[in-house]
């Protein structure tokens, strides 16, 4: 599932102003009506785009009511921008939710604990009203481990489980799921929180059904404690239609040799440690694997498409993927702490290769041999080993003309680095016309050019200006207004925009919100902007999904009148322990657009306006 | 060497065993404590991470050596890398820490020590017994001897964990224990009494 991808122009897909907005409790319509209708029913079967349904639901009542009967997918962007019940009031056979919840920012700890984005209230609504429910994909949302439960007792023809950067649950939830979703084709857990209180950790990989099962996809590199290895395998052994297993780092590359070996048809692998069993316990094992071995196994994987994982990686068994280099599309090392000389030898391989994970221990001359060999690359992500403000840089402006230069058809890019100048990115800029997402990341806080020493203003006015189909941005570095009049002035298909740290004046946030008529999602951060250009953006705030400001230079009178001026609009103000609550300021706003109103479970750190 | 007197606020040494996350040696500040259980874990996690942030190099403070100058605080949620990831790197330095698990064994009077592997055993019986068969031929004959006490001898089986704390081998549970103890001291005499006799 993209990341971020917006279907609808609606948080639940409801048709903004489409009549009374309600579900359709109507009088029955007259035969030939119905007649119609059931033809309708037929062709909007096809409709699959939630954008094009939503723009169905708009044309007339009948239609709103065949395109609410037949839509089997419901996406929902912000769980409280509509209420479970209206939800399932308006579309009565929905066979797969997508749900997002918390605000982004959520995952660096901006977002205190128990802000909310609880399942319950949603999973209670579906049990009732979707028995047929098949897919769930959850992304930052508070799942208990009840919730859980629940799910696995109410769909019978439960199939399909997401989970992305959720947490309050652990593996008691995960038992219950293997347990009793007897159709069970994908459980994902991807980068969640899967906590157990002590000692209570379940052994939920031995409660799948003990025949052939239907997985498809089991990924679970997230969940910290480990598995019940004898069981995995076996699992892995009566499951013929398995094609993506991802395995936590508890797994050694000796027992990855084992699963490899009972699932030789997978395309897409997480590797677990890719360190043997035999370095923290020697006197138990023989001696670990030999690269040979493993070479041998990989050899036997022929249809590997995708790796990962890497988590505790002995740079010497590296070698061994040698036998799948030229047929990844996608390697993701960005836990393999590497250097250059041990990246180079399997890059230089990997012809075919489209995404990119990688840490920045390779440096700027990692990435130039990335950009050698992978002339195809889509996406890039190039995370820090040391996340720290003032940490050593390893990458730098050398590594991103690189890049640049070598993969012309680049569309998405996230770097990290301490600092950089305005010529790699405009350099970048003209390069990569293809680019759709640009997020730098300069680590150090107000860095300028580290050439000229002038603001970075030019190398992202240049992206927008040269990367026509830019469609997510994140800045960073020194910036001043004229950074915004340019995102402003050219970013006219930006969606997501990421703000931290930058900008001089009111003006800043004014060019963006008058500029960008395609935005949905703002978040910045520790930014000088104030009420009156919160206050511009007024006229936009109902086409956006949600905005946040955090440590911005916003007071309660502002967000007042954001709040009076429009109804529709949740304005929450957070505070944080620290803080006085009776001070004017706003240290953390976080406003979107609801047709549920003010919700009832918001904690008492949370004031609505 | 000397093991660390227990603390007078403190005299069960019970912060030693308190069961928490982050590195001994870090206090996590006080966070509001969610009405959700389960998210303490988390909080705490966040909280070491934000203190962690603060000072340098906090492992060279667990061991007592002088800790490198503070650099200034971090920022909250800079850069914006998710705690999952920064956890990943964290986690893996502290079990490379322990890992290997194996320890200097010292036995009073004895001339020289041993070396054993934690992780080969699977509980205290075990280890205990380990130890009698390394020991044998220095100690326990010889010292009930000295004594004059029954057949039974007087040690007491300690360990000094990553607060450099001296503490009795037996008290949480073994899993923790082989995660903090970094070495072992079979104690004779009266101080072993004294280790002996207290609750």
């Amino acid at each position: 599932m993209a990341e971020d991808e917006d279907g609808g122009r609606g948080g639940a897909g409801c048709g903004d102003g489409a009549g009374d907005g309600d579900g359709g409790a109507d009088a029955p319509p007259p035969f030939s009506d119905r007649v119609l209708e059931n033809v309708l029913e037929n062709v909007l079967q096809f409709l699959s785009s939630p954008r094009d349904r939503n723009a169905a639901s708009l044309v007339c009542r009948s239609w709103y009511r065949a395109e609410a009967q037949t839509r089997r997918e419901l996406f929902i962007g912000n769980c409280y921008a509509v209420s479970p019940r209206r939800a399932t009031e308006r579309f009565r056979r929905i066979r797969a939710v997508v749900l997002k919840g918390k605000p982004r920012f959520a995952d660096f700890n901006l977002v205190p604990n128990n802000w909310g984005a609880h399942f319950h209230p949603w999973v209670s609504a579906m049990a009732a009203a979707y028995p047929w429910l098949e897919k769930l994909c959850l992304k930052r949302i508070s799942v208990a481990d009840s919730d859980l439960f629940l799910l696995a007792h109410s769909f019978p023809n439960f199939k399909e489980l997401s989970l992305i950067c959720c947490e309050g649950f652990g593996t008691a939830g995960l038992a219950a799921i293997a347990e009793k979703c007897r159709h069970l084709r994908v459980l994902d857990l991807i980068e969640d929180y899967v906590e157990d209180e002590e000692d209570e950790t379940m052994d939920w990989i031995s409660r799948f059904p003990e025949t052939t099962t239907s997985l498809e996809s089991l990924g679970f590199d997230c969940v910290g404690s480990a598995v019940n290895f004898e069981a995995l395998e076996a699992l892995v052994a009566r499951s013929p239609a398995l094609w993506r297993l991802r395995v936590n780092h508890h797994v050694s590359v000796e027992q990855l040799r084992r699963l490899m070996a009972r699932a030789p048809q997978l395309t897409h692998l997480g590797t677990g440690s890719f360190g043997s069993a035999a370095a923290a316990a020697p006197l138990l094992q023989g001696g670990g694997s030999s690269v040979v071995d493993l070479a041998w196994t990989f050899a036997a994987s022929k249809s590997l498409v995708c790796l990962s994982g890497f988590r505790d990686v002995e740079p010497h068994y590296l070698p061994a993927i040698y036998p799948v280099c030229d047929n990844l599309t996608s390697l993701n090392f960005s836990f393999a702490e590497i250097a250059a000389e041990e990246l180079k030898p399997v890059i230089r391989r990997c012809h075919n290769l489209q995404n990119f994970l990688v840490l920045d221990t390779v440096g700027d001359e990692g990435l130039q041999a990335v950009a050698a060999t992978c002339k195809d690359l889509r996406e890039l992500k190039v995370f820090p080993l040391d996340a720290r403000e003032d940490s050593e840089g390893s990458v730098s402006d050398v590594g991103l003309i690189a890049i640049s230069e070598g993969c012309r058809k680049l569309r998405s890019i996230l770097y990290f680095c301490q600092q950089m100048t305005n010529s790699a990115v405009i350099t970048m800029s003209q390069n990569c016309q293809d680019l759709m997402v640009f997020r730098l990341c300069i680590m150090g806080l107000h860095r300028p050019d580290h050439r000229t020493g002038e603001p970075m203003d030019e190398g992202f006015g240049a992206i927008v200006r040269n990367c026509k189909k830019l469609r997510r941005l994140a800045v960073s570095g020194l910036l001043t207004d004229k950074a915004f009049a340019y995102i402003g002035e050219y970013g006219k298909l930006v969606r997501t925009l990421s703000v931290a740290f930058a900008g001089n004046s009111d003006l800043g946030l004014r060019y963006v919100l008058e500029g960008c008529n395609k935005l949905q999602k703002l978040e910045i951060r520790d930014s000088p902007f104030g009420d009156s250009a919160l206050l511009s953006g007024l006229h936009h705030y109902y086409n956006m999904r949600f905005v946040w400001m955090s440590s911005c230079k916003l007071s309660s009178r502002g967000c007042k009148e954001v709040a009076q001026m429009l109804p529709r609009l949740v304005v929450e103000v957070i505070r944080d322990r620290d803080e006085d609550h009776d001070n004017e300021a706003v240290s953390k706003l976080y406003m979107y657009r609801s047709l549920a109103g003010s919700r009832n479970d918001a904690p008492s750190f949370v004031e609505i306006l | 060497m000397e093991g660390g007197a227990t603390n007078v606020s403190d005299p069960d040494n019970l912060k030693a065993t308190e069961l928490r996350l982050g590195l001994p040696g870090t206090d996590a500040p006080e966070k509001p404590t969610p009405a959700n259980p389960r998210g303490s874990k988390r909080a705490l996690l966040e909280a070491n991470e934000e203190f962690r942030g603060k000072s340098k190099s906090p492992e060279a403070d667990s061991n007592g050596q002088e800790a490198a100058p503070i650099a200034k605080a971090q920022v909250v949620g800079w850069p914006p890398i998710r705690s999952y990831r920064k956890n990943s790197f964290q986690s893996r330095k502290v079990e490379a820490e322990a890992a290997g698990f194996l320890v200097k064994v010292s036995m009073d009077g004895a001339p020289y020590l041993r070396k054993i592997d934690l992780k080969v055993y699977k509980g205290y019986k075990e280890l205990k017994e380990a130890l009698e068969n390394l020991f044998k031929c220095f100690s326990l004959g010889e010292l009930s001897g000295m004594e004059g006490c029954n057949n039974r001898s007087e040690y007491a089986i300690t360990y000094e964990d990553r607060d450099g704390d001296w503490m009795l081998v037996g008290d949480v549970p073994w899993e923790m224990f082989i995660s903090s103890c970094k070495r072992l001291r079979i104690m004779t005499g009266s101080e072993a009494r004294g280790m002996r006799s207290s609750p």
